[in-house]
């Protein structure tokens, strides 16, 4: 965190000046680490069996928070007969179809719904498409009426599930799976635990590498299963917080730059599942549900209304036929892969360098020299605009400058500074930014940009009666460039008759007579003021901060936060008080927004037959759930099973030390020629991550240009063990270089004590760290960490496992030219032949 | 005012003629929260628009700034220090190697009792703004001068190059610039202070391990930070250059160290080189004396 984001960590600065306990978990020793009370060294990509080790020492010391876990998760819900485990399978759960490497989940929902689940074949079209978590933040359709154990007795309730699942997570098994000392173990354990509770909350924070795995949603998972256990959710200093990678990455999840979705987390219909619009709202409102997703269609009317105005109607159900549709996996691996057969024409970059930043560097340059056009909006010409001339592959002979038929524009951006609009951080807070300064010469912010970009193609289409432009022609499109505050405006939605904002989204509408751009964001410009721009100083208020900036859902800063109170509406402690149920003035009341009906009393029963919100219980804490519970197991919606299980890295030194399966079962791979997986082999006996550093941002576009960065961390490096160093030769400050099946690329050598080996399973590990900064532009050039990692992606969000993998390194530089092809075949034939 | 300039506690604006002078300003630099981010270095940058320092990679650690420099007015040092050997992993055959690196067996560590623990230890170092300060006193333009502020400060426009700063500084912080033959060095930015603003790198320091503040009001709360870091149990944590009996008078820029300053690259016991100016020049007016004696005498006693 230190060194991803070294200003947020003055909070933990701070923290550990007022007496907290830092711990960090993490392969190599970094700058959190030195700050750290104490630092852990593990294994890559072993983390869910530590994680569930940890749950296997709450569970068997019987340190949950037990009134909570029976309130307010699924632990009492009882599991219906068929369903099979990990424990009984071998590291498989029921229902799992080995063609098609996916489950049938019908086997795991709740007892008597079995009927609910997905088929396998829908489990594969939701891979297929991300679509499982789609719904982010609500989850897949579960009755409420689920048959339930308050004792968690009952031999099938998801308590006792839980506890047999983890029951072989033992501190051994974590020290043999994950090379990390039992006794640091356990320190760990008795650290989270005894902070946790109704006195007291602890809070996970997690950088967006731990989801770069083939396991990596059922990381966030294992850690949100802990959380719940100790009832750390939903109230003051808890939480599972993801630091981003940069600023505004939970903004273009929201609003969304992925191909799955649309603006707050409505799908993006899918071409044969959601062929009408009825379909469509009727997979996000889930009728017979309960919970505030039942309100779907008004949010859905409501976002046709913004882009298509008047001609959105109800006799062309608001434009609908006119939304892009799904037809399978449009991911960007797939589409790079898409681009190198000639599928894919034309490709816009904004502010992306995928020929640095992206997993199988070779794929991303060689799909992106097969394309009619390309369009790069950066601050500086980055390798991605100029890979056709200058790439790795130019110097292989793979591509060829004079024949390369990709058009590229590069078209100059402005940066943040330049342009005004809002930042949403991780505690979903939106932060309006002013503009501090023009662009310098062409520059243009991105709004001017797609601006200009829409009216043009817009006067090229106009007059066309072919349906495919409809959509297009009949955008709400402004003759004069918006500001962002009119975008702003439009996001938060507005009474389309008199052009009054909404206060929030309950005022959405399904009749038409609302418009509003994301519905989550519904409130931001309520009373026509720009909420995300209030900067009342933190001294001036108390300490919840409420006038500083505005959080979705209804500017609530905690989510779920009813949570705060126990079932009958009263804080759990003084302590940790936040929102609460006041029943003189019969309203729930706190230093937060509730995340709650306003007036809904604590003891209030749903009728019989209730849907939607009237049927959640005055103590159903988790509002946006189908049962209204936090779940620690997910009866439905994740592909690769109900429970986080070990499985090792798609590419691994060791067999699966707890299943006899060695990989996740469902992980995505494209099964062609060029895009190869290392093998378990001799032939690469290392493991590697990869991470950033302070000193540069991410791919690198925007430090490597600057002589102030650049001088700081002017060279590609690779961090090795003084043990590796001698086991291969290794000179510090010489060059080596690192090979996969992928690509060998060279680095300078950095023998520290902050890599050490570790002893997993009976064996040595060695362990290599590589920045991932560098490319061939700017001040400061070198190879890309990036190029050694392959294409294995988790099933359920399609992200790629790029923070553990398997290599070789050697002293000396790497071959150029033809002979370095030559040199990485000569490695996958020897791996193929098992010849170590 | 103490009757003596050049040694000794005394307070260095009123004594350089700064009459009104407001209280003395400086850095209170606490290691112990340094994440070794290097904003302070690039925030320095920035403002006293210093060009770039070189792009080599040093394998020092983090660190490829190297040091103090005229190019380089902020320097953050990184030092790993090296803990129990992984023999428990590798077993017994597995030893410490020496492989040439930085950073070992420093002056300072106690070789009978070896940490048990890894650390990466790192700090900002800055221009100490001492209140003797060597550089300023061997000046010959008067292009380095004290402000009212108690800092000192080099005028680009004066200097001229001669370079006599450079071995007068005990810390080895003041350096020429290649390109011009000038004298560069921190100014504790004087350009934003008498603005009321706080210098670039304590303003851009993220977890307030730079601090900026009247020198007495820091050195209180540095000693408030070293009780209270012993109280957790950090009993290696120490001030350094916080002395007003020190070697130079105490500095205007002082530090919480978490080892001895050998370990950080810092002179253990810095003497201001112009400390014993009086006495060199009372043996040199002795000498005089003796000599103009011993000529008297020698004419006197040459006739009986």
């Amino acid at each position: 965190m230190a060194e991803a984001h070294p200003v947020g960590f003055q909070y933990v600065v701070e923290a550990k000046n007022r007496g907290a306990r830092v711990i960090h978990v993490d392969p190599r020793f970094t700058r959190t680490s030195a700050l750290a009370h104490t630092y852990v060294p593990m294994r890559a990509g072993a983390d869910i069996a530590f994680l569930g080790g940890v749950i296997n020492y709450i569970l068997a010391n019987e340190k949950d928070f037990r009134e909570y876990v029976v309130a307010y998760t699924n632990a009492s819900m009882i599991v219906g007969e068929d369903f099979q485990d990990t424990e009984d399978l071998d590291g498989l759960f029921s229902g799992f179809d080995p063609d098609l490497r996916v489950y049938d989940q019908s086997t795991w929902q709740y007892a008597g719904q079995g009927d609910v689940g997905q088929p396998e074949g829908a489990a594969h079209a939701d891979r297929e498409t991300a679509s499982g978590l789609e719904q982010e933040s609500h989850g897949p359709p579960v009755p409420a009426d689920v048959p339930r154990d308050p004792t968690l007795q009952h031999p099938r309730c998801v308590y006792q599930i839980l506890r047999r699942h983890y029951a072989r997570y033992t501190p051994e098994v974590v020290e043999r799976v994950c090379g990390v000392p039992r006794d640091q173990f356990l320190e760990v354990c008795a650290a989270w635990t005894a902070n946790s509770g109704r006195e007291r909350t602890t809070a996970l924070v997690y950088s967006v590498g731990w989801t770069q795995h083939s396991v990596g949603v059922q990381y966030i998972r294992a850690g949100a299963i802990i959380q719940l256990l100790l009832g750390n959710m939903g109230r003051p200093g808890g939480g599972v917080m993801a630091l981003r990678g940069h600023a505004s990455i939970q903004g273009s999840t929201d609003i969304p730059t992925l191909f799955n979705l649309l603006p707050g987390y409505l799908p993006m219909p899918h071409h044969r599942q959601h062929e009408t619009f009825r379909q469509w709202v009727d997979a996000i409102r889930h009728p017979e549900q309960q919970g505030f997703w039942a309100n779907a269609e008004a949010y859905a009317v409501s976002l046709l209304k913004a882009y298509w105005g008047d001609a959105a109607r109800p006799e062309n159900d608001w434009g609908y036929g006119w939304l892009p549709r799904l037809t399978g996996d449009h991911g960007t691996y797939q589409q790079v892969l898409d681009m190198i057969d000639g599928r894919i024409k034309g490709y816009f970059l904004l502010g992306q360098n995928p020929a640095v930043g992206s997993a199988h560097g070779k794929a991303q340059r060689l799909g992106m020299a097969n394309l009619d056009w390309l369009v790069v909006r950066d601050l500086f010409e980055i390798e991605s605009a100029t890979f056709w001339k200058d790439g790795p592959e130019v110097a292989t002979g793979e591509i060829v400058p004079e024949r390369c038929r990709t058009e590229v524009f590069l078209m100059p951006a402005a940066s943040h500074a330049e342009k005004e609009g809002t930042f949403t951080q991780t505690q979903r807070l939106l932060q309006w930014r002013e503009k501090a300064l023009d662009p310098p010469g062409d520059c243009r912010s991105e709004l001017w940009f797609f601006h200009h970009l829409g009216r043009l193609v817009r006067e090229r289409l106009a007059g066309s009666t072919r349906p495919r432009d409809q959509g297009i022609l009949n955008l709400t499109w402004p003759d004069e460039e918006p500001s962002g505050e009119d975008v702003l405006r439009e996001i938060n939605g507005f009474d389309v008759v008199t052009g009054e904002p909404v206060p929030n989204f309950t005022a959405l509408k399904a009749d038409g007579s609302t418009a509003c751009g994301c519905w989550i964001y519904s409130g931001v410009f309520q009373d026509g003021v720009n909420q995300a721009a209030r900067r009342k100083p933190g001294s001036e208020q108390d300490w919840v901060a409420r006038e500083w900036g505005w959080a979705w859902p209804s500017d609530r800063r905690t989510l779920y936060n009813r949570a705060s109170a126990d079932p009958e509406g009263r804080p759990w402690s003084e302590r940790k008080k936040y929102v609460w149920w006041d029943p003189d003035a019969g309203e729930w009341t706190g230093y937060d927004v509730p995340d709650f009906e306003k007036n809904k009393p604590p003891g209030y029963r749903p009728p019989d037959g209730a849907t939607g919100v009237e049927a959640i219980s005055g103590d159903d804490a988790f509002i946006m759930q189908g049962d209204g519970k936090g779940w620690l197991y997910a009866p439905s919606g994740l592909i690769d099973g109900p429970l986080p299980a070990h499985y090792e890295p798609a590419e691994s030194t060791v067999r699966n030390p707890l299943y006899g399966r060695q990989a996740n079962p469902t992980h995505k791979v494209y099964d062609r020629a060029d895009s190869p997986i290392n093998p378990r082999s001799a032939v690469y006996p290392y493991v590697f991550t990869t991470s950033r550093l302070t000193e540069h941002h991410t791919a690198g576009g925007m430090s490597r240009q600057l002589a102030y960065l650049s001088e700081l961390q002017p060279e590609m490096f690779v961090e090795v063990s003084p043990e590796l160093a001698t086991e291969r030769g290794l000179e510090h400050r010489g060059w080596a270089h690192i090979v996969t099946t992928r690509a060998a690329i060279e680095a300078r050598v950095m023998v520290t004590d902050r890599l050490r080996p570790l002893r997993v399973d009976g064996r040595v590990v060695h362990q290599i760290w590589l920045p991932y900064h560098w490319g061939g532009q700017g001040l400061v050039t070198g190879d890309s960490a990036n190029d050694l990692i392959g294409i294995a992606l988790d099933p359920n969000v399609l992200i790629q496992e790029s923070k553990a993998g398997t290599c070789d390194i050697r002293p000396g530089r790497r071959p150029t030219g033809g002979d370095l092809l030559a040199y990485v075949e000569q490695y996958r034939r020897r791996a193929e032949n098992n010849d170590g | 005012m103490t009757g003596n300039s050049l040694y000794g506690p005394l307070d260095p604006a009123p004594d350089a003629g700064w009459t009104d002078a407001p209280p003395r300003m400086g850095f209170f630099t606490d290691t112990s929260v340094c994440i070794g981010c290097k904003a302070c270095e690039v925030a320095c940058k920035e403002w006293n628009l210093v060009p770039d320092d070189g792009f080599d990679l040093l394998g020092t650690s983090y660190d490829n700034t190297g040091g103090l420099s005229a190019n380089s007015w902020r320097h953050v040092a990184f030092i790993e220090q090296r803990g129990a050997p992984h023999g428990d992993v590798l077993g017994a055959a597995a030893g410490p190697q020496f492989l040439g690196m930085p950073g070992r067996d420093l002056p300072g560590r106690d070789p009978d009792a070896p940490r048990t623990d890894f650390r990466w230890l790192m700090m900002s170092n800055v221009c100490k703004h001492c209140t003797h300060a060597g550089c300023l006193d061997v000046c010959p333009t008067g292009s380095l001068f004290r402000t009212e502020f108690g800092t000192v400060v080099v005028q680009e426009d004066i200097c001229n190059g001669c370079g006599y700063c450079i071995p007068a500084c005990p810390y080895g912080v003041i350096d020429q610039r290649g390109d011009d033959g000038r004298a560069w060095k921190c100014t504790l930015c004087y350009d934003r202070i008498g603005d009321g603003l706080s210098p670039a790198c304590a303003t851009a320091c993220p977890t307030q391990s730079i601090q900026y503040g009247e020198l007495s009001q820091l050195r209180e709360r540095a000693a408030d930070r070293v009780a209270h870091l012993h109280g957790q149990g950090v009993g290696e944590a120490r001030l350094y250059g916080h002395d007003p009996s020190d070697g130079v008078g105490g500095d205007g820029a002082f530090f919480l160290l978490l080892d001895e300053p050998e370990v950080y690259g810092l002179p253990p016991d810095p003497i201001v080189p112009t400390r014993d100016l009086p006495a060199m020049w009372r043996r040199a007016g002795l000498a005089g004396l003796a000599m103009a004696a011993a000529v008297v005498v020698s004419f006197l006693g040459g006739r009986p």
